[in-house]
């Protein structure tokens, strides 16, 4: 079993949209898929239909006395589950930490027993950095971090490499990609160029801003469904066809 | 996630009116759900699948089922229990259009192969099927359920023009985590009517439909007799049932395969003789005559080819047994064997395809309807009851009599001679178990089990070592065997010479159960029917 995390400690970069995108392309290529919606605001739940409720709290599944097993979803596609967002999740921090000491392994423990069933694992993380967006990080064996093209997400990506390399034993492969991209922009066009050329975990497929990638909550589905001709679907074809590449 | 009952329903329409009872399931389910046709769903489009078991249904008797299903190269065979729960799977990538179908290795080969060793599984029914599937939506426009409708159409491949419409099947399948929709549209359309629970599943449902049931081959005798029946009207039905059964292996035997179809040919064949010889009083004289020579014949010709499988399918075992020498150096034997039988084959083939063969399947089943069908009086005749008291009393008799005269000095003709008898008082036993009370009867058949185990062991070791003698000999002469072959040869001879001698030993305790007061006692409760 494989783990991929959408993480950026900013929100509304596209990190839920590929998420989605990427784990149905996942079950499209034949592996069975789950993808865990961290997200209190439940934006991945809500794209795939599922209310944004677990029965018995999110709580308990973090404390492990409700089997993730039980909380498992169905979508409408083939090979690909779902664990939906509860608002809990806004406090999973304080749950996370626990009366005693923090832990920083939870969810790697959590997801263990779903090895038999499940090849591929995505987590939508919540923005933000604290314990949540730390046991992701261990639990991940491909980080898949959207950016902005502005000057201050690169100091991000360089904060965020720099943290995952102070892990020790398991280290998750970072794997930065372009998102909201916009080709008109002359500086957007700039720090891609640059950054692909300095740094080795950058994508080279960009995520263009495009409308038809909002029309997703319309359509409450993957734009890899709806408009699996579009420039976006594409799009996100060729990021999977290069972050699957990682594994 | 199938619900309820795995099996699903069945829409119960007349032909021409499944289109209008399927819509009005669909309105049924529109009520609660949103219902969405969905093309590309996995499962939808045609499915071929084929059931497989061997010919006597041995998986079947063990309450399984095998499935192959088709996909565009090779397969996947799934082993389920009767109810559908699943046992096993295996992928294989291809598979032989005609039997003998060997199993590739794999798990399902793993759980099945001592069951059905050494039967070759056969397509039973083969199923094309076209679903289509439509999806039930909740308020928010998410599957929550699925509905499959199945039409399937079944042939029987060993009748290739038998070919049936089963009704159309529907079933619910529920989404992960959402049991109650699920739940919902089965009860719904178990509301709708016309539309029944399945009770049978589609493999049953194939079989009925094709005028078969499962395990409608048996070996054994199991003739529709009745006390009253007159008693030659009850030999005619024993012998139609065993002429049946002979008949229903020809295909196998001259198709090769596998070696059981000779031998349950074989033990039909040696039943007959016996009920002619042993019944064959209340039968016309000129028909016992002339039937005992022409199955006389027909055992003959069967007797090299199975004589030979039962050397090749004990093979392994016996140079397992090899201490001194390798089993490697057999391998000139098994080759030998090999090339022996393919040879016989051909003959015993010639002889089944034969006019001979014909002749006495068509006479003598004519010859049997007359009889069984004659309504002419009956009032001197015997009864079905008083034959089988007197002969069977009659046979004990003997055994016990000739088994008695038996001392440690005697030849082991005699032993021969006796292993006769008792097979015959066994047929006997067989032919006319509706007769007895089942108690009494498994008791003394189980003592006479014992008895001919252990006469069955001291001849076959002696004509196994006197024709692995003959063996020899033909292999030297057509310079086919080497010194370590013949070595090893020598060495299994030794071990037969061994079995026998304790065969010998355990006579006597054996015939003393069988044949002692207790024994005798139980004979006399299966005949007198008071104990």
């Amino acid at each position: 079993m494989k783990i991929f995390a959408t993480y950026n400690i900013k929100g509304g970069v596209g990190k839920t949209t590929a998420a989605v995108n990427l784990a149905y392309l996942s079950a499209v290529d034949g592996h069975r898929t789950l993808l865990w919606d961290l997200d209190p605001q439940g934006a991945a739940s809500f794209l795939f239909r599922i209310k944004p409720r677990v029965k018995g709290g999110g709580g308990a599944l973090i404390r492990g006395t409700k089997a993730l097993d039980d909380a498992i979803k169905g979508t409408d596609f083939d090979d690909l589950d779902l664990i939906p967002a509860d608002f809990t999740y806004r406090n999973m921090d304080l749950i996370l930490g626990g009366k005693d000491k923090k832990t920083t392994r939870q969810i790697a423990q959590l997801l263990r027993p779903l090895a038999a069933e499940y090849d591929h694992v995505f987590l939508d993380c919540p923005p933000s950095i604290s314990l949540v967006s730390e046991n992701v990080m261990h639990a991940a064996d491909v980080l898949a971090v959207p950016l902005i093209p502005t000057t201050l997400s690169v100091r991000t990506l360089d904060q965020l490499t720099e943290f995952v390399a102070g892990f020790s034993g398991h280290r998750p492969q970072v794997r930065a990609f372009f998102s909201m991209v916009d080709r008109r922009k002359r500086l957007h066009l700039q720090i891609i160029k640059d950054l692909q050329a300095e740094r080795p975990g950058v994508a080279a497929t960009t995520i263009p801003s495009l409308s038809m990638i909002e029309r997703m909550s319309v359509e409450r589905a993957p734009v890899t469904v709806f408009a699996p001709r579009s420039v976006a679907a594409r799009a996100y074809r060729d990021l999977w066809t290069e972050v699957s590449k990682d594994i | 996630m199938t619900t309820p009952g795995q099996r699903g329903f069945v829409l119960e329409a007349l032909p021409g009116e499944e289109e209008d009872l399927l819509s009005a399931v669909l309105a049924v389910l529109g009520q609660s759900f949103t219902v969405a046709a969905d093309t590309d769903a996995r499962g939808s489009g045609a499915r071929r699948r084929t059931w497989l078991d061997t010919f006597d249904w041995r998986l079947y008797r063990a309450g399984l089922m095998l499935q192959f299903e088709q996909a565009r190269r090779g397969g996947r065979l799934l082993l389920s229990k009767i109810d559908g729960t699943p046992q096993a799977e295996q992928d294989v990538t291809s598979w032989p259009r005609r039997p003998p179908l060997d199993l590739p290795e794999g798990p399902v080969r793993d759980r099945i192969i001592v069951l059905i060793s050494p039967r070759a599984l056969l397509p039973i029914v083969r199923a094309v099927s076209t679903a289509t599937v439509t999806r039930l939506l909740n308020a928010d426009g998410k599957t929550v359920a699925r509905l499959t409708a199945d039409h399937v159409t079944v042939t029987a491949p060993s009748r290739a023009a038998t070919t049936a419409e089963l009704a159309p099947r529907l079933a619910v399948t529920g989404v992960r985590g959402y049991p109650g929709p699920a739940r919902r549209a089965s009860a719904l359309l178990a509301s709708v009517p016309g539309v029944t629970y399945a009770s049978q599943d589609v493999f049953i449902a194939a079989l009925t439909a094709l005028g078969r049931h499962p395990a409608d081959y048996s070996s054994s005798v199991a003739a529709e007799i009745t006390a009253e029946m007159p008693a030659p009207v009850a030999v005619a039905r024993l012998l139609l049932r065993l002429l049946d059964t002979l008949e229903s292996n020809i295909d196998g035997v001259l198709r090769d395969i596998d070696t059981e179809f000779l031998h349950d040919l074989r033990v039909a064949v040696r039943r007959t003789r016996s009920a002619v010889k042993l019944l064959g009083a209340v039968l016309p004289d000129d028909l016992v005559e002339h039937y005992k020579a022409e199955f006389k014949w027909l055992g003959d010709v069967t007797t090299p080819v199975r004589d030979l499988d039962v050397h090749l399918l004990g093979f392994d075992a016996m140079a397992g047994q090899l201490e001194g020498a390798s089993p490697a150096d057999l391998e000139p034997l098994r080759a030998y064997l090999a090339h022996r039988r393919a040879r016989e084959f051909r003959r015993l083939s010639a002889a089944l395809r034969g006019p001979r063969t014909r002749a006495i399947a068509d006479d003598w089943r004519k010859a049997l309807l007359k009889i069984r069908d004659n309504d002419g009086p009956r009032r001197r005749r015997p009864t079905a009851e008083a034959l089988a008291l007197s002969t069977t009393g009659r046979a004990f008799r003997r055994i016990a009599a000739q088994g008695g005269a038996i001392t440690p000095q005697s030849p082991p003709e005699s032993l021969h001679d006796l292993r006769k008898r008792a097979k015959e008082l066994r047929y006997l036993l067989e032919f006319f178990a509706p007769l007895h009370d089942p108690v009494a009867y498994r008791k003394v058949v189980g003592d006479l089990k014992q008895l001919q185990d252990c006469l069955g062991d001291f001849q076959d070791s002696e004509v196994q070592r006197d024709e692995i003698r003959t063996l020899a000999d033909a292999m030297l002469a057509e310079r086919a065997a080497p010194a370590a072959t013949l070595l090893a040869m020598g060495e299994i001879a030794a071990k037969l010479a061994r079995s026998q001698a304790e065969a010998r030993d355990e006579f006597t305790a054996r015939f003393a159960r069988f044949a002692g007061p207790a024994g005798r006692e139980r004979v006399r409760v299966l005949l007198e029917g008071r104990p």
